[in-house]
């Protein structure tokens, strides 16, 4: 009788203990586990190739917008980024020869303009050519900011892609040889093929 | 930063503008060797974030910054 008595106690308390230290190695297992796949997260996460892609759109023609994507697409390239501008309907004419320091910005509609013009003047002639010689000289130009052309040397420099749609320059009638030579010519789905293994994907 | 840092290579990047100081120093880093020190000069405010953020991103270390009359000098030491 007193032996089988202790036997139970005996039996309850390992019962307890194993209960008690398989707690505890669930507990620090569980922690160690979720500590070392944090660890190798990181460690991949530091080697995703994505990370290091980048992938722009440049839709629009303009003075003004011609300089996001292109300092975009440069400054990546200088953080050791793989990068890709494609340039699509306006956006062409960034990458027309000899074009890029004659792009224009428009006073009409543009109530952020430095200096703003109602609408009714800056539909007048001269307007837009006058906003441009503004933006240049007393804004961009007075800062030392580097001029689309410059820019454009830069992403060649630093081996930037430059690919032109090719349905918009049909459409658009832009002509393979009007374009700079280090231009590639390709479609949307080029531009994905890319873009979707790119963690940073603009359109601009 | 320790007063006692010697520079290999200095780059002036003074009176540029974003994007141009983290380009030149983009384009020099592949003439200086592991473990040299450059210090690269800049009138940019944006420099300020952005140099820091040009060496986290390329894995190389960011020494200091010393700043004077609007010139911010930064010391970086290549890693990559």
């Amino acid at each position: 009788m007193a032996i089988s008595t202790v036997d139970k106690e005996h039996m309850t308390l390992s019962l307890d203990m194993e209960r008690l230290i398989q707690e505890r190695v669930d507990e620090l297992t569980g922690a160690r586990i979720e500590q070392m796949v944090r660890e190798r997260v990181d460690e991949a996460m530091k080697k995703d190739p994505a990370k290091r892609k980048v992938a722009i759109i440049a839709s629009k023609g303009t003075l003004d917008m011609a300089y996001p994507p292109l300092i975009l697409a440069t400054a990546a390239a200088a953080l050791d980024m793989e990068v890709e501008v494609f340039f699509t309907f306006y956006g062409l004419n960034i990458i027309k020869k000899g074009a890029a320091d004659k792009l224009q910005v428009a006073p009409i509609a543009n109530p952020a303009m430095p200096v703003p013009m109602p609408n009714i003047i800056g539909m007048l002639p001269g307007m837009t050519p006058a906003a441009t010689w503004m933006m240049k000289t007393l804004y961009f130009g007075k800062h030392h900011v580097a001029t689309i052309g410059e820019l454009l040397e830069q992403c060649k420099e630093l081996g930037v892609k430059l690919i032109a749609c090719q349905m918009t320059m049909d459409v658009l009638g832009f002509k393979r040889e009007e374009l700079l030579d280090e231009v590639e010519v390709a479609g949307a789905a080029t531009f994905l093929a890319f873009a979707r293994e790119a963690h940073t994907t603009l359109f601009i | 930063m320790s007063t006692q840092v010697h520079v290999d290579r200095f780059i002036d990047a003074k009176g540029q503008m974003c994007p141009m100081p983290i380009i030149t120093l983009k384009k020099a880093w592949k003439d200086i060797a592991v473990g040299q020190v450059v210090a690269i000069a800049a009138t940019d405010q944006g420099a300020r974030r952005d140099i820091p953020s040009w060496a986290e991103a390329t894995g190389n270390t960011l020494l200091g910054m010393s700043e004077e009359q609007g010139v911010l000098t930064f010391y970086l030491r290549k890693v990559a």
